[in-house]
């Protein structure tokens, strides 16, 4: 069994359970918000830019559409390939307050049959694969009111 | 503003096993025979570069030249993923309307992997490309996927549809010597092939091929000087990025932009590459004979129609249903049979559409010509924002 739990990507997502959050970063002079994260400079090309402050995302939104893998993705996504495929779903949801569409993996379980575009969805901790000495930890959207 | 197409040459589309470099001279020296232009004329090359066999194509203009023999000829080379050919169209014209060159030969070519493109190797968090597959194992079908599925939520488009896209591209493409498929589809051998992201499956997405296409462009008086009083010309080559904010979920991207503190802009990315190209050449969907449009998946060319304005938003469908885009039709779509019928080779798709515009625009497009063609419009987009679609005319 892995014994550490380490972020496919830094600063992405942080939290446990029902405190699971997306972390983008929001601009303090116009408001914009990034995801993934900006940390450097505004992208508004209206603004001045202001300073950039960590910002956790809506945990619920829309789905705005949806797919699914069902051949094996290249490298770099990890996969064991001793295994046969294992298709799973990905899900553009659209969170209303941020006024931005994210994609992600469906939980484990949820497939394309379980989805429909406009369905709320909710994100959740995941792992997105395992090796000897690691669980790689990221976020999956989850039809809301399905535990797992 | 216009510049002159001279001439147009490809090597056919497969997966042939061989050098980038031998697809492309072999484009270059067919559109260099068929402009009558000796490649020592040439003042400038400029090509257009794959990422395939390390440092971008060996920086591909130089190379090109270097196979065609050291003529001492300026070079330039451009990189844009999809979008790379448009950009060396765009390039060569820049030269010639500013006098630095009479004639300038373009040139793409690939040799492209089996399956997936996938992004280069290593450990490369800082880029989208690299992250989309590492975080998400999102290949590029599986976006193909997801704007297909949005178009059958918001516009009632079926699967149905998608197939027919492909039945009416495999139709042309097999009366086109340069395309890798040339067999006939019925819309029951793309409903009985392989979900490869739903709702797509693999005879509704592009293949990854091998190719190459080249261009002899030139100024109106060099063409005129050589005896071609009517040259295919081309009026206008828009090579727009985004507007912010870029709601329309692109590849290779995680997520849009924010809309919350700058409203979306009246037309999305795609639309705005269109319309730039019909401001530059004072023209508008109306006076179009025909469009070549990149069909990477058969749902990506019915949202093309909308977005070029062949009809309005959501209607794609009806369009096709109606026949319009198929050959005889009010606007005949991918009459060199798509990409439905080449499969990608990035770097010298975006330089095939034209030669397939100008073909057609000649009048010399043997079985797959559409009559009385005078006013072509190509339309693709590379990724990470690159807006790419030519206007010819004759």
């Amino acid at each position: 069994m892995p014994h550490t739990r380490t972020p496919v990507v830094d600063g992405w997502f942080a939290g446990e359970g029902d405190g699971f959050r997306l972390l983008g970063t929001r601009c303090s002079s116009c408001a914009t918000v990034f995801f993934p994260r900006e940390d450097v400079h505004c992208r508004n090309p209206h603004c001045d830019g202001g300073s950039l402050e960590e910002v956790p995302l809506s945990r619920s939104g829309r789905v705005w559409s949806y797919t699914d893998s069902r051949y094996r993705p290249p490298s770099p996504y990890v996969s064991d390939r001793e295994l046969p495929w294992e298709p799973y779903a990905l899900i553009a949801v659209e969170l209303e307050a941020e006024r931005i569409v994210v994609l992600g993996q469906a939980a484990p379980g949820v497939t394309v049959a379980d989805l429909t575009v406009g369905m709320e969805v909710e994100v959740v901790p995941g792992v997105l694969h395992e090796d000897a000495e690691t669980a790689w930890t990221t976020w999956h959207w989850r039809p809301t009111g399905v535990r797992a | 503003m216009d510049v002159a197409v001279l001439g147009a040459g490809m090597h056919p589309w497969g997966k042939w096993g061989r050098s980038f470099v031998e697809y492309g001279t072999a484009a270059a020296r067919a559109a260099l025979a068929d402009a009558g232009v000796d490649w020592r004329e040439v003042g400038s090359v400029v090509g257009a570069d794959t990422v395939r066999g390390g440092y971008p194509g060996y920086v591909a203009g130089a190379t090109f030249a270097k196979a065609l023999g050291w003529q001492g000829a300026r070079v330039a080379s451009v990189y844009a993923a999809c979008a790379s050919g448009a950009q060396a169209i765009a390039t060569a014209r820049a030269q010639i309307l500013a006098g630095l060159a009479d004639a300038v030969l373009v040139v793409g070519a690939d040799a492209a992997p089996k399956g997936f493109f996938r992004p280069a190797g290593g450990d490369r968090p800082d880029d989208p490309d690299w992250l989309r597959f590492r975080v998400l194992g999102a290949s590029n079908p599986a976006y193909f996927g997801l704007y297909a599925r949005r178009r059958m939520a918001v516009h009632g488009d079926t699967p149905e549809d998608f197939a027919l896209v492909k039945v009416k591209n495999a139709a042309m493409g097999a009366l086109n010597p340069y395309a890798r498929y040339r067999k006939r589809v019925t819309a029951e051998e793309v409903a009985a092939s392989a979900v490869v992201a739903d709702p797509l499956r693999l005879l509704d997405i592009c293949a990854t091929s091998d190719g190459g296409a080249a261009l002899v462009l030139s100024s109106m008086e060099f063409a005129h000087r050589r005896g071609v009083t009517r040259p295919v010309r081309i009026r206008a080559v828009s090579t727009v990025t985004p507007r912010f904010p870029n709601t329309v979920l692109d590849l290779p991207d995680i997520a849009t932009d924010s809309a919350v503190a700058v409203g979306a802009p009246d037309e999305t990315f795609r639309a705005s590459i269109a319309r730039a190209a019909y401001e530059e050449a004072g023209a508008g969907p109306g006076d179009l004979s025909l469009a070549e449009v990149y069909d990477l998946s058969t749902a990506l060319e019915l949202q093309w129609y909308e977005d070029l304005g062949l009809c309005g938003e959501g209607e794609g469908a009806k369009l096709l249903r109606e026949g319009a885009t198929a050959p005889g039709g009010r606007i005949p779509v991918n009459a060199s049979g798509g990409l439905a019928s080449f499969g990608e080779a990035v770097p010298a798709q975006a330089i095939a559409q034209v030669c397939e515009l100008t073909w057609q625009l000649r009048g010399t497009a043997g079985d797959r010509q559409i009559t009385g063609a005078r006013v072509g419009i190509s339309a693709n987009q590379g990724l990470f924002g690159h807006g790419s679609s030519v206007i010819a005319v004759r």
